[in-house]
């Protein structure tokens, strides 16, 4: 055996150094405040930012040329291309902020004894979303999804006392294992077809497949029904706001974002390589042309209604992975490209919402969309920073969610989708109405009680900055997309 | 760097130094210096624009191009032709004069005036079609906060339904965007390039262009007022601060003209031949039913609103006519449109600000009170309703002129429907100036106000002069408008007319 294969998978042995090192850290530091003063911040969760920041660093280097073509090991059980790295960069980023913005809650008297756990368990569902995105296997593949979704059932639970989180994460726990079944079962049907497991090889059987049509069309649908659970697209959302509105606000943040970002990308990739053949392509294209289409439609008319901004960020959520899919239509390398940068952008904005949701949560116990009337005039800044984010999300120039949003709807338009394209835009201008509404709230509505005026903890100011980077940034300098694209291919 | 990024750089600097500075003085010493700037930046590209035109006969002059997001070919480039020199000029004008006329506003409200000012300066400079809808986004959020906070009236739904219309508008927009770019072959976001790809047939396909002409050009139109998507403009002019009905009335809804020739009908010239007579009729429509619903009307902004509509329905109506002096003729009727329609509103503000009414039931008088107020109201009047001496009445003859050119029925009867459009509005300034102005005060309330401060009087002299010279010395921008217009026209021409899609000619 050549042990240099271990090489290539450098970002997950990275990551489990990192998380057995915040383990073995927690042991042995302290939990309780010095001199009985609230601390600022806790040493372990300064341990598991610069860790892990250290860890986002440290992989962005590429360390040979031989990163840069795809590279496979354990027999082909795991991949490992550039773009995988982009991927698993962009997550990292994304744990980060949440990790930042998590400082202030982990805190309060009830959590800071299990702080550690947190940080622990929140890296282990990134160790489970790594190995999904480099699975060349389902099996691999398999154990990826579980190891990033049983871990989330706790994090939602981890305001226990509170009884919506612990609902949520019951919730959450047995939804996920029933999507899990039904991916399986799907993963079983191809398994009886084509006799194996490797996706490069069943992409291969099932090409120019004739008869046990059928059946692989079944499998293909149970293996889309799974992973939309997941992703969250409609039908399957239905676990999706009560569980956002239950889970701590921080652990929304990472649900809404990493979480189903990466399993965005593991569907475009799955899809690409194992149910290439063109017959199969065109169902899939059909399948997800109407999930695409109900996932923004309906869940931009259910935000409208909402009146807790965390459901409300659950149903925006949803209908922001309908347009994460959008890129997965047709298979494309463009595609591949707007998706990752769709995701960034994304994930700066939505995190940015949930840091400054977490924050005034924090300090005022409030989370409706009346509690934020006012908002601009106690506390100016926050509020900006919010529209900022906001717009960025509705797709407003000059921010980066405007770029997003073109280069996806530009890449369904290549890929032939014009009229999918058309709807999508069509709801784009739903959902700014809803976004705008907590514009009107924070700028125009006035209030009797408005959220005081406070300053934030540092952790939270590093997030938001990060945050607004990303938004005012990542669209106007092209690099990021430019980069991206280097590393894209597409199904043909 | 090229001379034109000055136009996005400025702005720019200066949401940097309203965030840095403090106090009112020195918001106010931003602004000025800065609209100043620009407005010598304008003066200075018209000169050297007009040099430059006279020896080099380029379409587009001052270009230049730097790769932005090469994978999917898009370019910020910038260049400028007639056209966009007479906007620039404009655009600089209003945000000048709109400067002075919001004199007592605060920090913020001046970041979102400068965004929105950046984004329309940067619409009228670029020729790469992301580039542009990029600013023209830019151009239009700032309206919502801008009038949802330190608007009037019923603020809240008309900001939310002006920002809605738009972006919907917008969305059909980068539909269209996207079916030109992929159309064309997918190789280059550039305005020009893409019209000059002909070789024997133009290089979007009929059928395609059949498709995205009629939503490019309704989704530049919804901005433009057109008819039946112009009721955000009545309700969003009404209620938003007088600088930025100014900027909104007299700039922003020219991008939606403009947008309209340079991209829809520009690079979709068949399309824009085949389908154009839709949109005719409806500019016709606009046209009359803008004018007559500006007679019924008792605020003074409502007024001056749906007389928008009716003089920027006149502006597409030009463009549409697709021939030399009418699309001449609705660029200069932009320009035209956009001072007196911002004199109006800086005048309505100032009224307002003073009598704290807008409707015209409870004034009367107002000359004996504010003279100087008054007088100007006049002149905006007569200049909104064609006199000659000012610049309607240049735009508006040259419009109808070159429609009239037009031989068969169809065009003549719609040139004549448009005519009476003049008289209309006669009746309803006539009627409002008669009312407000003259006679004897009868609201004790409003005997003793003040006339007009200084930084008013700069603003409104200002605006009053270009009308004037616009109006007295059309010639030379005529001419140089004409340069800009003569390519885009003759291209368009240049292809053959699909008869069966027509039913009139």
């Amino acid at each position: 055996m050549d042990y240099s294969q271990f090489l290539f998978m450098r970002e997950e042995l990275s990551l489990l150094a990192v998380i057995l090192i915040i383990f073995i850290a927690d042991l042995f530091m302290s939990k309780e405040p010095r001199d009985g003063k609230p601390a600022q911040g806790s040493s372990i969760g300064i341990v598991a930012c610069i860790l892990l920041g250290i860890h986002t660093l440290a992989n962005l280097v590429p360390f040979c040329e031989d990163m840069k073509i795809e590279q496979t090991a354990f027999g082909g059980m795991y991949v490992h291309t550039a773009m995988m790295t982009i991927v698993k960069s962009v997550l990292n980023v994304g744990t980060l902020v949440v990790f930042l913005m998590a400082n202030g809650w982990l805190q309060r008297a009830e959590n800071r004894v299990k702080q550690g756990e947190f940080y622990i368990i929140t890296l282990f569902t990134v160790l489970g979303m790594y190995f999904m995105i480099s699975s060349g296997h389902f099996l691999m593949f398999f154990i990826g999804l579980e190891l990033a979704s049983v871990p989330l059932a706790a994090l939602i639970a981890f305001d226990k006392w509170r009884y919506e989180s612990a609902e949520a994460g019951a919730k959450f726990i047995l939804l996920a294992l029933f999507s899990s079944a039904l991916l399986l079962y799907g993963v079983s049907l191809i398994y009886g077809i084509t006799g194996t497991l490797y996706f490069g090889q069943i992409g291969a059987i099932l090409t120019g497949l004739s008869d046990n049509l059928l059946l692989a069309v079944l499998g293909l649908t149970l293996f889309i029904a799974g992973m939309g659970f997941k992703i969250s697209l409609v039908p399957f959302h239905l676990w999706t706001a009560d569980t956002y509105e239950g889970a701590p606000t921080v652990v929304t943040g990472y649900l809404s974002v990493v979480s189903k970002g990466s399993a965005a990308f593991v569907l475009m990739t799955v899809l690409m390589k194992a149910f290439a053949d063109t017959t199969l392509s065109s169902q899939w294209n059909i399948g997800l042309f109407w999930l695409i289409v109900a996932s923004i439609t309906i869940a931009n008319i259910f935000a409208i209604q909402q009146k807790n901004l965390k459901r409300f960020m659950a149903f925006s959520a949803i209908s922001q992975a309908g347009y994460l899919v959008l890129a997965v239509m047709g298979g494309t390398a463009q595609g591949m490209t707007a998706l990752v940068y769709y995701l960034l952008v994304y994930m700066v904005a939505d995190l940015g919402v949930f840091a400054i949701l977490n924050v005034v949560e924090q300090k005022s116990g409030k989370i409706c969309m009346d509690d934020y009337n006012g908002l601009y005039e106690t506390n100016p800044k926050l509020a900006f920073l919010m529209t900022l984010c906001l717009f960025s999300l509705a797709g407003i120039p000059p921010f980066a969610g405007m770029f997003s949003k073109f280069f996806v709807f530009m890449a369904a338009f290549n890929a032939g989708y014009q009229w999918l394209v058309l709807i999508a835009l069509v709801n784009t201008v739903i959902s700014l109405y809803y976004y705008l509404l907590i514009v009107k709230a924070m700028y125009i509505n006035k209030s009797d009680s408005p959220v005081p005026a406070f300053k934030s903890d540092a952790y939270t100011k590093i997030a938001l900055v990060i945050c607004i980077a990303g938004v005012v940034l990542a669209g106007i300098i092209g690099v990021a997309y430019n980069y991206i694209d280097t590393f894209a291919y597409g199904m043909e | 760097m090229n001379f034109l990024s000055i136009f996005v750089a400025v702005p720019l600097l200066m949401l940097l130094g309203l965030w840095l500075v403090k106090g009112q003085n020195g918001i106010r010493a931003v602004m000025v210096a800065g609209s100043t700037i620009l407005l010598i930046a304008a003066a200075v590209l018209t000169v050297m624009f007009l040099q430059e035109r006279a020896v080099n006969d380029a379409e587009m002059l001052f270009t230049a191009s730097f790769d932005w997001i090469k994978p999917l070919h898009i370019k910020y480039s910038v260049g400028v032709d007639g056209i966009s020199v007479a906007m620039l000029l404009l655009s600089a004008v209003i945000v000048f004069t709109g400067t002075f006329v919001s004199w007592d506003m605060n920090k913020e409200y001046f970041l979102w005036f400068t965004l929105l000012s950046a984004g329309v300066f940067g619409f009228f400079i670029s020729i790469d079609m992301f580039t542009m809808f990029m600013f023209y986004e830019v151009a239009l959020i700032p309206m919502y906060l801008l009038i949802g906070v330190w608007g009037t009236g019923k603020k809240e739904y008309a900001a939310m339904k002006l920002t809605l219309m738009l972006m919907g508008g917008s969305a059909f927009l980068m539909c269209g965007i996207f079916g030109i770019f992929y159309g064309a072959g997918g190789e280059t976001m550039n305005i020009v390039d893409i019209a000059n790809q002909t070789n024997g047939a133009h290089a979007i396909p009929v059928e395609v262009q059949h498709i995205w002409f009629p939503l490019t050009f309704a989704g530049f139109g919804v901005l433009g007022a057109l008819f039946p998507f112009h009721t955000w403009s009545p309700d969003g002019h009404a209620s938003a601060p007088t600088a930025v009905s100014m900027l909104h009335a007299g700039v922003l809804m020219k991008l939606g003209g403009y947008g309209c020739f340079r991209i829809a009908m520009y690079l979709m010239p068949q399309g824009a031949q085949d389908l154009g007579w839709i949109f005719l009729i409806l500019t016709g429509i606009s046209v009359v039913y803008g004018a007559f619903s500006a007679c019924v009307q008792t605020d003074l902004k409502y007024i001056n609103a749906y007389s928008s509509v009716s003089h920027c329905g006149l502006v597409l109506f030009g463009i549409l006519m697709v021939n030399q002096v009418a699309a001449t003729g609705a660029v200069i009727q932009m320009l035209s449109h956009g001072l007196t329609t911002a004199l109006f509103f800086a005048l309505i503000g100032m009224i307002y600000g003073r009598t704290h009414t807008r409707d015209i039931r409870e004034m009367s008088g107002l000359m004996r009170i504010m003279p100087f107020l008054a007088v100007c109201y006049v002149i905006a009047g007569l200049a909104n309703l064609g006199l000659p001496g000012f610049s309607g009445f240049v735009a508006e003859m040259t419009i109808f002129v070159g429609a009239f050119e037009h031989a068969d029925t169809f065009h003549r009867f719609l040139t004549i429907a448009g005519c009476t459009s003049i008289v209309i509005t006669a009746v309803y300034i006539l009627r409002l100036v008669g009312k407000v102005l003259y006679g004897t005060a009868t609201n004790e309330h409003h005997l003793h106000l003040t006339d007009a401060r200084w930084e008013e009087r700069f603003a409104v002299i200002c605006l009053i002069f270009c009308i004037a010279a616009l109006g007295t010395a059309p010639l030379w921008v005529s001419n140089m408008i004409g340069t800009g217009v003569a390519p885009i026209v003759d291209h368009i021409s240049s292809f053959a007319t699909n008869a069966s899609f027509n039913p009139f000619f």
